[in-house]
């Protein structure tokens, strides 16, 4: 299946970077105020997923354990039409994620999903 | 007009230390660590001091504080609280310029704002609880004539508060009247974005509380906040942020078994209903100011009105008078009195709204203004400004449904009041709601109707301390503001007296 989520090199580059400190990383997609919108980085076991929350993607980053990418499940139902990736910009901190005192921000960029990807995910197109 | 100098330069009513340590047992002291990070203002996006970078370490030195501090404090009367929060409400006002030159500079917003709302309602936040706190009764119940039941308040004893960046001061008060007015000792966590003006504030006021009573341990979230958010030996964890921190708020609290109290944003809708233009008159013009609130603050206000619901019937003319009303904000140097939107607090925060214009776009949103970052020139380029955006869109699309932080508005269309009300409560979220009629009755039956905490009525982005303020939903748990506020930061003791003086029989 395609991936539904991705990494660009310079978002890649910090988790290698930030898995020598903190090991085995996963991100929750936040919402809400403040920093919400942004994805957040913690450490594996952290952060508790649970029944209410949907995984995306576990993403393959060379050198690293895979890494897994959720989102709560209600606002999976208003992203569901969108491809993301995550990108790496200067940034000053956001909630708990752990690549704020590197002076960066993990941040999500998105695109619509083709008609053909939507399928594939079995997402009904919207009408 | 005035044109404030920047902090630092000649002619400045205010400058900044090069550099701010943690506050903690009554004085300031060195990060255990030793490390320190940059801050820098939104104005200009250079640095203009260095901030400790605290870790567990120093969370749990403040925590210790907290509780030497608490056995005195806790015990102290309530008019002796009183009298010590009404001399800090009195100190602000004193250097109430001062104050919002520091917050203009530190988080990017206009002047105009600090001036006339941020000071001058954390302000009357302390006198508020000064106030609250010495009405405030406990109870007595007679439940036989024998057998009383007597209900105390109890402060909390050391309570931790996490606060976010985007009004850096009075979220700050919002957390600490209520907290300080109960008795509480307090470890405050300030965002990482705007970590300086709380100093500022602290050094007007920090001779009027006890040593350790209020603790400040700046740093990152998942360097200082976690620590302090996990903490065995605090009380209670106040946050005011996004959904995932908040779970991770809870998913700590539940460990400690402590209380919590959450705000976590919203997607507010302004619903302007068909009345509003009968006539264009001083309540048009209102309804149009309330559609251009979207812009206060830069739009990083959680209750930002950021979606913007206008009946069809009267939607051409009023979204044309309304677009030439945003078309007046003023953007510019936030130090200048007649600007009327600023910075925006941090690059992520303006990348992040970028990008938000780019997902509207795609999703076939119809840009009617703005869409782009400012250019302002001279200094002020290398600030964080966006201009005033607005989106005509349908509500499920991403723009209608989260949380942009930014001055972008979503604007969609209903036909008559079932649909606005269905459309109004189609979001994740229940913070905050405004509501525009001429009609009482659909005032009041929208504003019940919709699934929000607060529902402005024929106003918006009024913030008095005695009305609460909090969500449904995703946007929360708890209120803050308000004399209901202060049962978040007491225990309730009952002591069940008998006057019987003989055996109940069982034994």
């Amino acid at each position: 299946m395609s991936p539904r989520v991705e990494v660009t090199d310079a978002a890649a580059d910090m988790l290698r970077h930030l898995a020598t400190t903190y090991g085995p990383l996963m991100f929750h997609q936040s919402g809400g105020c403040c920093d919400g919108s942004s994805p957040m980085c913690y450490p594996v076991g952290m952060f508790r997923t649970g029944g209410s929350d949907v995984l995306l993607q576990t993403l393959e980053i060379e050198g690293l354990d895979p890494i897994e990418f959720y989102m709560s499940a209600s606002q999976y139902e208003y992203w569901k039409y969108t491809h993301l990736t995550v990108d790496l910009v200067d940034g000053r901190g956001s909630g708990f994620s752990v690549e704020a005192p590197e002076g960066k921000r993990f941040m999500i960029r998105s695109r619509l999903l083709t008609d053909g990807e939507l399928e594939e995910y079995g997402v009904e197109a919207r009408s | 007009m005035t044109v404030y100098a920047n902090p630092g330069t000649d002619g400045a009513v205010f400058s900044y230390k090069p550099r701010y340590d943690h506050f903690i047992g009554g004085e300031y002291v060195a990060p255990a660590k030793g490390q320190y990070f940059e801050n820098p203002t939104p104005v200009t996006g250079q640095n203009f001091t260095e901030i400790a970078r605290g870790t567990a370490e120093d969370i749990d030195r403040a925590v210790d504080a907290g509780w030497k501090a608490f056995d005195a404090w806790g015990k102290t009367s309530v008019a002796e609280r009183a009298v010590i929060l009404n001399k800090i409400a009195d100190r602000m006002e004193e250097n109430l310029e001062l104050l919002a030159v520091a917050e203009t500079w530190e988080n990017g917003k206009p002047v105009r704002e600090t001036l006339n709302a941020d000071i001058p309602l954390a302000i009357d936040h302390f006198r508020y609880f000064a106030g609250a706190i010495r009405a405030q009764e406990g109870g007595i119940s007679e439940l036989n004539n024998d057998t009383v039941a007597y209900h105390f308040h109890e402060p909390l004893g050391v309570v931790g508060q996490i606060i976010p960046w985007n009004f850096p001061i009075l979220m700050a008060v919002w957390k600490l009247a209520p907290a300080l007015a109960a008795g509480n000792c307090i470890v405050l966590k300030p965002a990482e974005q705007t970590p300086a003006s709380i100093h500022v504030w602290l050094d007007l006021v920090k001779d009027l509380l006890p040593a350790g009573v209020l603790n400040i341990v700046n740093g990152f979230g998942i360097e200082a906040g976690a620590p302090l958010a996990s903490h065995p030996r605090i009380r209670k964890i106040a946050f005011t942020g996004e959904t995932t921190t908040g779970r991770l708020i809870m998913q700590y609290a539940s460990e400690n078994l402590i209380p919590v109290t959450l705000e976590l944003g919203g997607k507010s809708p302004n619903v302007f209903f068909a009345d509003v233009a009968d006539e264009k008159d001083s309540f048009y013009d209102s309804a149009l100011e309330g559609f251009t609130f979207f812009a206060l603050n830069q739009g990083e206000v959680c209750t930002c009105p950021s979606r913007a619901l206008v009946d069809a019937s009267i939607y051409d003319g009023f979204v044309g008078d309304a677009l030439e009303r945003v078309k007046l904000v003023k953007q510019g140097n936030p130090l200048d009195t007649d600007t009327m939107i600023g910075a925006q607090a941090s690059n992520d925060q303006l990348e992040k709204i970028l990008s938000y214009m780019d997902i509207g776009k795609q999703e076939g949103a119809k840009l009617l203004i703005g869409g782009e970052r400012s250019d302002l020139g001279g200094e002020l380029s290398g600030g964080y400004y966006v201009q005033p955006t607005v989106f005509e869109g349908d509500n499920s699309m991403r723009i209608f449904q989260e949380e942009i932080f930014g001055p972008v508005l979503a604007l969609t269309k209903f036909n008559g009041y079932d649909e606005a009300i269905e459309i109004a409560n189609d979001t994740l979220y229940g913070l905050g709601a405004g509501v525009w009629s001429r009609s009482g009755t659909q005032l009041y039956r929208a504003g019940r109707a919709i699934q929000a905490g607060r529902v402005w009525s024929n106003t918006y982005h009024q913030y008095p301390a005695h009305a609460a303020f909090g969500g449904y939903k995703q946007s929360g748990i708890g209120r803050e503001n308000h004399r209901m506020m202060l049962d978040h930061y007491q225990q309730t003791k009952n002591l069940l007296v008998s006057y019987a003086n003989k055996a109940q029989g069982f034994f």
